[in-house]
């Protein structure tokens, strides 16, 4: 019995040491990212958020943020951004930005948008540098700000040297 | 001139809204990646894109680093005329090309 639970044991210790290398290869490129960078991760996005807002409220809701959850290559990425909204003279999206949260820098695309555009929906393609949350976030016309978080994650990042 | 890939309708149905997808060849250098001396490449994006209709400006985005090489946008715009669809981009090193295509609203 004792040789089962050291044969167990000794199991345990390399699934643990299994999951620290994995860890450590995970937090690897996060490193990587400029100094200065070392708050939360959601205080990053926050604060890139409220960059974009002026300080303004938001909600969850009316945008939606659509890419793959699971992304093979992160040097492009197609994600489309839509909010609802009727596109009138007075009710209409004027903005959709989109931030990140682990690429060098937070701003991925900042699309304005008029009455005649009439479908407040961007699509494009952006670079992503690791596992990471993303957030999109509308400006209507009365002020109001409107926002979608998601995480995906990327198997084969961008931003590594050849 | 870079090569540019426009998907514009031939033609639209007045009050339709249609998609316009556009492709520029652009490296779109972020300005974080050495290059094989280990010196870091300058950065080099299309920073603003705009997209006029008859002159009257419908949409436009500023774009980022992390938007991928060759930059691809699509978005909507609404049929109202038989009018000229102008697509600017704009970026550093003084990179600035327009393309315009005619859209025929019937």
């Amino acid at each position: 019995m004792t040789g089962t639970n050291n044969a167990l044991a000794t199991r345990r210790a390399l699934i643990t040491a299994g999951a620290g290398i994995a860890g450590w290869m995970l937090v690897r490129p996060a490193a990587a990212q400029p100094a200065g960078e070392s708050r939360a991760p959601s205080d990053i996005l926050n604060t890139a958020v409220a960059g974009f807002t002026g300080g303004a409220p938001t909600r969850e809701g009316r945008v939606l943020l659509d890419i793959a959850p699971l992304v093979d290559n992160g040097n492009t990425v197609p994600m489309t951004v839509t909010a609802q909204s009727p596109m009138t003279a007075a009710d209409h999206v004027t903005a959709i930005a989109v931030f990140n949260e682990r690429n060098p820098q937070r701003e991925v695309i900042n699309a304005r948008f008029t009455p005649l555009s009439a479908k407040a929906q961007v699509t494009s393609r952006m670079r992503l540098a690791t596992t990471q949350k993303l957030v999109a976030v509308a400006r209507m016309s009365d002020g109001s700000y409107w926002t979608h978080t998601i995480e995906v994650i990327v198997t084969l990042a961008a931003c590594i040297e050849e | 001139m870079a090569r540019t890939l426009l998907t514009v309708p031939s033609s639209a149905k007045k009050g339709e809204v249609v998609e316009i997808k556009l492709l520029i060849a652009h490296p779109m250098e972020t300005g974080f990646r050495p290059d094989e001396s280990g010196r870091i490449l300058l950065r080099n994006i299309i920073r603003r894109f705009a997209c006029r209709y008859n002159g009257d400006l419908v949409f436009s985005a500023e774009l980022f680093p992390a938007i991928s090489a060759n930059p691809y946008l699509a978005f909507w715009v609404r049929a109202t005329e038989t009018a000229p669809l102008t697509f600017t981009w704009e970026g550093d090193n003084g990179f600035a090309q327009t393309e315009t295509v005619m859209l025929n609203v019937t």
